[in-house]
């Protein structure tokens, strides 16, 4: 559900459900004075729940790739499903991880909707940088938001550039 | 002695036919498996290992059931511990020769002694990548070999091989075979380059 719902529907069903007010939220509030809502926990908490997708999807279909009778090969020698993830499956989809990692922090670097509505802005707290762009653009101070969106122009632009090498350098199949 | 007699459904392109064996192996018997493609001679060789299901039979080997669908009794491959040489190797791409054989077993007397059966030791940091289609064949069957099987079960383990080197592992297997007391199913697509290694044999045809 994270991939196709707006971020800004989910994040206002996570502001809801994490309210101190009721439900779950009042819950882990009173029982281990833990606030969700407009925290920065709560900020990367929603982030997670809204980018896990973008990270298992590659992931998953990594693993879908890996022929059958690598894992089979392990349980021969007495493997049990367990290591023969950590020791096998695992280490041969290294270069799928590591760009599903890298492409994850890169959209979570510029979420919007859903820190705003469980992190709302609050300045050292939980203003995030794309947040402090449209802020700025708000105030009419296009300096400050050039500022803000160069810095995470030149880091997203690090990190494609640095995922295209791996890729062409490591990320081949290491089956071939 | 391993008793196996079992039935299982598989689908082919001219609709479902029946892969049906019954046979008992003497314990130390080497078997040649042959028979037309697509009769089932690699999944015959999964059932046995565990990996595959079938809809009838058993599987005993030494008194102890691997199989029996009749009371829902089945071994996991973990349990069975069968010996098997994959068609396509199945070989890690991250290990290097000796780290293959060092998660099959940790004695290091036996990995030095099946490197040097299966002329890898000067290999033993290559990753299967950098090996010939042969070495990867080789490595393939040394770590079936590392876990010390009761049952070996090798689909096609000889086809990437040259004459010489075939002849070579051939006899220097023979010799560890009867050695470590092993039974052996070897699947071939060509029976005759088996004939000094097998004293059985067992035909797979479509039913």
């Amino acid at each position: 559900m994270p991939l196709v719902l707006p971020p800004s529907v989910l994040g206002f069903y996570l502001l809801l459900a994490f309210s101190p007010q009721h439900g779950v939220g009042k819950w882990l509030h009173d029982s281990f004075d833990i606030q969700f809502v407009f925290s920065f926990q709560g900020l990367v908490l929603a982030s997670v729940i809204y980018s896990m997708p973008f990270m298992i999807g590659p992931i998953k279909s990594a693993l879908q790739q890996l022929p059958a009778s690598l894992s089979q090969a392990s349980y021969t020698l007495g493997k049990s499903e367990r290591e023969t993830f950590l020791r096998v499956l695992l280490p041969n989809i290294k270069p799928s991880l590591f760009t599903a990692m890298v492409l994850t922090f890169a959209h979570t670097l510029g979420e919007f909707g859903v820190v705003l509505m469980i992190g709302g802005n609050i300045p050292n707290v939980t203003r995030v940088a794309s947040i402090a762009v449209y802020d700025s653009v708000e105030n009419m101070d296009y300096s400050a938001a050039n500022t803000y969106s160069l810095i995470l122009f030149c880091i997203t632009f690090v990190m494609v550039i640095g995922v295209f090498i791996f890729n062409k350098t490591q990320a081949k199949s290491p089956l071939e | 002695m391993i008793t196996i007699n079992i039935e299982k459904k598989l689908k082919a392109y001219s609709g479902q036919q029946w892969l049906k064996v019954n046979r008992e192996f003497a314990t130390g018997s080497i078997i040649k498996i042959y028979g037309p493609s697509g009769a089932g001679k690699t999944t015959f060789l999964k059932i046995i290992a565990g990996l595959v299901s079938t809809e009838k039979g058993s599987i005993n080997v030494d008194d102890v059931t691997w199989l029996d669908t009749s009371t829902k009794t089945t071994l996991s491959p973990q349990k069975r511990m069968t010996g098997f040489v994959f068609q396509n190797y199945a070989l890690f791409p991250n290990m290097t020769v000796r780290e293959h054989l060092e998660y099959a077993t940790k004695d290091a007397k036996w990995i030095d002694r099946l490197l040097t059966i299966g002329k890898l030791e000067t290999l033993t940091t290559h990753k299967p990548e950098h090996l010939s289609g042969g070495q990867q064949q080789r490595l393939a069957i040394l770590r079936a070999l590392a876990i010390k099987p009761k049952l070996l079960l090798m689909d096609e383990p000889f086809s990437a091989l040259d004459h010489e080197m075939k002849m070579v592992l051939i006899n220097e297997l023979k010799v560890l075979f009867q050695k470590l007391g092993l039974t052996v199913l070897i699947v071939t697509h060509n029976p005759q380059e088996l004939d000094g290694l097998c004293n059985g044999e067992l035909e797979i045809d479509t039913v």
